[in-house]
């Protein structure tokens, strides 16, 4: 997925003023994860690169070799502050990469690892972050194989970017695609939402507020593939990082599947709402790096969410709606007073850096 | 709160049942826009009620050729000019005040006109202005931070002042016919500071139900209901669902600050055009704060940007995909035009909320 780095600081919110004036360049919204990221893709990457692993625009290409399904991933890490409540940019880019496996239903087998470092880069942020990639790594049960380390001028890079690749195995019998989707499927989140995006903005400068926020990042290939594994009726799986679960479902949309969610059965924290709520943000747009939407076949989704519920990152896991055969296809949000509203995919990045 | 809504929503429907023809309700506060589309509200109305996103969204209302004179304050003059946040976003022929700050001018969002002043304090040597806007919410704060300027002798503090009020722009709307409204959602904050009796003229000059409600999603629903219930009864009636911070007389401290510092005056709404008595300009005893003096600035014709129809959104004219540019040319990233800009705006609230692309 495309991630675009703001330079420099630039008002009260730090980034907005790249994200204006589409036009011949590269805003920040581009990289957002919402409709803008959708437009470079169709319109700059995959004219150019497409092929039929890369057109299903997948968390992981899987691969046939040689007889076995592979999957492989690469993710980008650029957050800022590279030290968060609850992670750093280390433990961010084993769990993302790891979770896109785990997404298409592999089990991670090896990971790469690229740095760019910043002439500057104090040694002990850089060992936090190693170590914090060392006990990830060991929490997912993946090495890291092989790498590379650049370093760039003072100024062409904020302290550092890493860059992860993932290779893994698809577990024999599994396929995961949006279109085994069928209407009467529940529809399950894994556990509570928006806090990655939310504990990542509360220390960023110029916007940090109180807060005892942490994010959830978590390397989630135990669960989802123990879920797979167990469950056929396990459809499609799905992280919502940037865009937040809002884009998991519009996505559901945009591929011919109506859902419906119900908003007092998303599982929130009173923090994490209270926070978004003081930044005129929806929960459901905002990122999480340890969770997982699942769309599991009705008759199935109560054992689903108790395999869930029995792993340590699916304890709060809930069903939160349900896929309708409505035409044409909508993801729609019954809210707590009983209204109806629209679930849209952000347009672009109002919290750019998170990941 | 379902067993309070299922009874609201039964009162609705047969209030609805017995009003002949549409009930048509303005909501003329940003907040209660924002909210009644996140929270699906207009979903639970009977299909002859219709709302109409009013202009209550201070951004929005901003004419035009002030933010012109804005952004040709921050370019030109060499002034470091403090504003509320997404005042910086809206497009001006010269750019928006963010694009000139990407060139090089001195732009600073703020959170208060206390949080200008103390820029002014902080750089001595710096004509720091403070664009302010928004309607008696924000009014007594600009008169505030001016007080203190006065009282600490910061002399290189000023304002650029568009204040609006709010019930000279209702009753505007009513006249001649320009909008069909049958009853008006009246907004909660700017209430606490006028108090309800100030909607009084809306009700017997006019012969419009006002219902002040507060943010919750249940009392939004019940002074809908009221109003409904009052259409269907052929009464327009002042009520209040919003006791708890809104009284009949409103916040007195705030009013005499308003009205120590300001006076009344014609004021420019984008939409609605120049409205007698419905803006707030600085008394003679403060002039030498008002940056249109100071810096020797004519207003331009007030000319919007081509193609753009905010006018005819706030007056409730038209609603957002019937703008050409709606979705295509103009979204909340790359806004033409104030409604999309504004958090508060009903395009963005449309946007984020209730657009369907078939």
């Amino acid at each position: 997925m495309t991630k675009v780095v703001s330079r420099g600081e630039s008002g009260a919110l730090g980034t907005t003023s790249e994200q204006v004036n589409v036009g011949g360049r590269i805003v920040l919204a581009h990289g957002g994860g919402g409709e803008l990221t959708d437009e470079l893709l169709r319109g700059q990457i995959l004219p150019r690169l497409g092929n039929p692993a890369l057109n299903r625009l997948a968390d992981a290409a899987t691969l046939e070799v040689a007889g076995a399904r592979l999957a492989l991933t690469t993710d980008a890490y650029v957050v800022q502050p590279l030290v968060f409540p609850g992670g750093d940019i280390g433990r961010l880019a084993v769990c993302g990469t790891v979770n896109d496996l785990a997404m298409v239903g592999a089990e991670p087998v090896a990971l790469a690892l690229s740095m760019v470092l910043e002439e500057g880069l104090d040694e002990a942020v850089l060992q936090r972050v190693l170590d914090s990639i060392a006990s990830t790594s060991r929490e997912a049960g993946v090495n890291v194989v092989t790498g590379d380390t650049k370093v760039v001028e003072h100024g062409r890079a904020e302290g550092m970017y890493i860059t992860t690749t993932g290779l893994g195995r698809v577990l024999d019998g599994v396929s995961l695609d949006v279109d085994h989707v069928q209407a009467g499927d529940a529809v399950l989140i894994s556990g509570t939402i928006a806090e990655h995006g939310l504990a990542v903005l509360s220390r960023r400068k110029g916007l940090s507020f109180a807060s005892d926020l942490v994010s959830d990042a978590a390397p989630l290939a135990g669960l989802a593939n123990a879920l797979v594994r167990e469950l056929k009726g396990v459809r499609l799986l799905r992280d919502p990082t940037r865009g937040g679960v809002a884009g998991v479902l519009a996505d559901l949309a945009a591929a011919g599947h109506s859902v419906e969610i119900e908003e007092s059965a998303v599982p929130i924290t009173p923090t994490a709402r209270a926070a978004a709520d003081l930044l005129g943000l929806d929960p459901l747009t905002v990122a999480n790096e340890g969770k997982f939407v699942a769309v599991v076949a009705c008759e199935q989704a109560h054992r689903a969410l108790g395999l869930c519920r029995e792993h340590r990152l699916g304890a709060n896991a809930a069903v939160i709606g349900r896929v309708t055969d409505r035409q044409p296809a909508i993801a729609e949000l019954m809210t707590a007073i009983g209204g109806r509203r629209v679930i849209q995919k952000p347009y672009g990045e109002q919290l750019p850096r998170i990941c | 709160m379902n067993e309070q809504i299922e009874q609201l929503r039964q009162r609705l429907r047969s209030a609805g049942q017995a009003v002949n023809g549409t009930v048509r309700i303005m909501e003329v506060c940003g907040t209660h826009t924002v909210e009644i589309f996140r929270q699906g509200i207009r979903s639970l109305l009977p299909a002859n009620v219709k709302l109409i996103s009013g202009p209550g969204c201070p951004v929005c209302v901003t004419s035009q050729r002030f933010i012109e004179m804005a952004v040709r304050l921050a370019r030109q003059h060499g002034v470091l000019a403090a504003t509320y946040g997404d005042m910086i976003r809206v497009p001006a022929a010269a750019g928006s005040l963010e694009q000139v700050r990407a060139e090089g001018a001195r732009v600073q969002v703020v959170f208060s006109a206390r949080d200008a002043l103390v820029l002014a304090k902080e750089n001595p040597k710096l004509e720091v202005v403070f664009v302010a806007v928004g309607f008696e919410t924000t009014a007594p704060a600009t008169a505030d931070a001016l007080l203190l300027a006065e009282r600490e002798k910061i002399r290189n503090f000023s304002v650029l002042a568009e204040h609006k009020l709010v019930v000279p722009a209702m009753l505007a709307l009513l006249e001649g016919g320009r909008a069909r409204i049958d009853g008006f959602m009246c907004p909660g904050h700017v209430s606490v500071i006028i108090g309800s009796e100030a909607y009084r003229p809306v009700v017997q000059q006019a012969g419009r139900a006002c219902v002040v409600a507060g943010f919750e999603p249940l009392p939004i629903v019940k002074a809908l209901t009221r109003l409904v219930e009052m259409a269907a009864e052929g009464v327009a009636n002042l009520e209040n669902v919003y006791t708890v911070a809104v009284s009949a007389e409103g916040n007195r401290r705030a009013q005499q600050l308003i009205d120590q510092v300001f006076e009344r005056g014609p004021a420019t709404w984008r939409g609605l055009g120049q409205i007698e008595g419905s803006g707030l300009r600085l008394r003679q005893a403060y002039r030498q704060f008002d940056a249109f003096e100071r810096f020797g600035l004519t207003p331009g014709p007030d000319q919007e940007p081509p193609g753009c129809r905010c006018g005819e959104v706030i007056t409730g004219s038209i609603e957002p995909p019937q703008c050409p540019l709606f979705d295509g040319v103009c979204r909340p990233t790359q806004p033409v035009g104030p409604c999309m800009v504004s958090s508060e705006g009903t395009c963005q609230a449309w946007w984020k909320y209730h657009r369907v692309r078939v």
